[in-house]
């Protein structure tokens, strides 16, 4: 399979490959996906305290290349974000952006698990709610 | 010098030797007669040159070129010898006994006689993906008419210990198969010596060409029959049907005599390589060998790196080195090597497997590059996985309730 030159670009230049403080009350952090099934996601972010921004984003992922760059893919696109607007990302998004093919979609859907994860482990953390997000199955 | 890209997916195939080219071409175009034409010189010439190839390829593993069938590999081999035995013997019985680990041509011939009304025993491999003969022997039933065991494996290479199973079958009046598609032209297959009663293989495993293999049915002690399997103008002593492939059958007895002659320097050219190669990917933190370290092809190493996927990996490198991966990614069914798990191992090792199988035309360069390649990519990608920073943590991933999905 040939991959599009976004999902190489991604995966030889990753961004924001690294980790947050996941004790500071600041850092949310999701982890996704499962060694057997050969995927698996950890996506952090910062929240800043004043403007309730993103300010930073992290990643760690074990899998494949479209794997890999749609966790990146998805930290650039969290920074700047406010929690609100970070939720709003979908996957389809991912795949478009990334031209992923059929059987990579499920990469794209664990990247958009992932922020669910770390912005309810953020919620947790300040105190809120957790959201409840549609069951997928991927 | 350094020629990109390295190919070393010589399980799946390989390149086809020059001298095998050479021999092949005037049957193409001056030579193009059909064997089966008596009555003129261009069938004259084709079947000559038939016979010579099965001559050549019945030397390669100790037959009579009698005994010699062609086919169209390997996959037409497995469903003719044991479709075709369980056909033949079925007023004897209707029982087959095989392992999990064989090549889909094999288990899946297995579940359509098993939809048929066959009965067949799947045997499990040990963790080093040898069968136990025990447990072979006590799955031998009076209605067992078939021994299915493949010689050599295409993904890990653990060679079976054939002799045994062979004495096993004949000790209770079986007979015994065998895909010795990975194993023909690179280790010294002798059915007499090995006691084989049928034998698929194929030429583009062993530098011929694609499109053309052979299966050997013995004729003496005992004489084997199988019913065949395509209907037509009883070609191949009326075992298999359609027109010979001349030129493809030229080649494939061409590429037989060449892995015969040149076996032992290959095999020291290859063995070196491989070791060299597998010695120093071993050096890499958590990297595994995968199957039997003692019993195996020369040529071939499958070595897991845990904590990174396959198909990551793979990507790191394969626009100038071609391999192949037990990671589900890379599979259409999207499950990890079933030979693998079969060994016992879990499904993220399976994950993170490559295999690696060399060529008589594997050069030093390209291991040397393939290894500083591989290590660089591992290291990278080890940098990325959040697995190996929980294991570098001291946290057992094992112990973590993943979301299943």
């Amino acid at each position: 399979m040939a991959y599009s030159e976004k999902v190489l670009d991604h995966y030889t230049n990753p961004q924001n490959v690294g980790t947050l403080d996941k004790s500071s009350k600041n850092v949310g952090t999701g982890l996704v996906g499962a060694p057997e099934c050969g995927d698996v996601m950890r996506l952090q972010i910062e929240v800043d305290d004043t403007t309730g921004i993103i300010k930073d984003a992290k990643f760690k992922t074990f899998g494949c290349g479209s794997a890999i760059a749609s966790s990146s893919l998805a930290t650039e696109w969290l920074k700047g974000k406010s929690v609100d607007e970070a939720l709003q990302i979908d996957n389809m998004e991912i795949v478009e952006e990334l031209n992923l093919p059929p059987v990579k979609i499920h990469c794209s859907v664990l990247a958009e698990d992932a922020i669910k994860a770390a912005i309810n482990d953020y919620r947790a953390k300040q105190g809120l709610e957790q959201l409840v997000f549609e069951e997928r199955i991927h | 010098m350094l020629k990109l890209p390295v190919y070393l997916d010589n399980n799946a195939t390989t390149p086809m030797d020059p001298r095998v080219l050479e021999a092949m071409l005037p049957y193409f175009t001056e030579h193009f007669g059909n064997a089966a034409s008596r009555n003129h010189p261009f069938g004259w010439e084709a079947e000559e040159a038939v016979d010579y190839a099965r001559e050549q390829v019945a030397k390669l593993v100790g037959a009579d070129a009698k005994e010699i069938i062609f086919t169209s590999g390997a996959t037409e081999g497995d469903n003719l010898g044991i479709k075709g035995v369980y056909e033949m013997y079925a007023t004897k019985g209707n029982h087959i006994i095989t392992c999990t680990t064989e090549h889909k041509a094999v288990l899946d011939t297995c579940k359509h006689i098993e939809k048929t009304g066959g009965e067949v025993t799947y045997l499990q491999v040990q963790p080093d993906g040898l069968i136990d003969l025990k447990e072979l022997e006590a799955a031998i039933k009076p209605t067992t008419i078939l021994i299915a065991i493949m010689y050599a494996n295409n993904e890990i290479g653990v060679v079976q210990p054939v002799k045994e199973i062979s004495a096993i079958a004949r000790k209770h009046g079986v007979l015994f198969f065998t895909d010795a598609t990975q194993a023909v032209g690179k280790i010294p297959v002798d059915v007499q010596k090995d006691g084989i009663d049928i034998m698929a293989f194929t030429g583009h495993k062993m530098y011929g060409p694609k499109g053309v293999g052979a299966i050997y049915v013995r004729r003496k002690n005992p004489r084997v029959k199988v019913t065949a399997q395509m209907d037509g103008g009883g070609h191949e002593r009326g075992m298999r049907s359609g027109t010979l492939n001349v030129p493809g059958i030229v080649g494939f007895g061409k590429a037989c005599e060449i892995c015969r002659l040149d076996m032992e320097k290959d095999t020291a050219h290859i063995k070196v390589l491989r070791d060299k190669l597998e010695n120093s990917l071993l050096q890499i933190e958590e990297s595994y060998l995968n199957g039997n370290k003692e019993h195996r092809l020369p040529h071939v190493s499958n070595i897991s790196f845990k904590y990174v996927e396959g198909e990551g990996l793979l990507m790191g490198f394969n626009k100038n080195i071609a391999l192949s991966s037990g990671s589900a990614c890379t599979s259409a069914s999207l499950e990890p090597s079933y030979v693998l798990k079969a060994l016992g191992l879990g499904d993220d090792l399976a994950h993170s497997s490559l295999r690696f199988g060399l060529s008589r035309f594997t050069t030093e360069e390209q291991i040397d590059y393939t290894i500083e390649q591989i290590t660089n990519t591992v290291n990278k990608l080890r940098e990325m996985s959040p697995l190996w920073e929980m294991f570098k943590e001291g946290i057992d991933i094992n112990t973590i309730e993943w979301a299943h999905h």
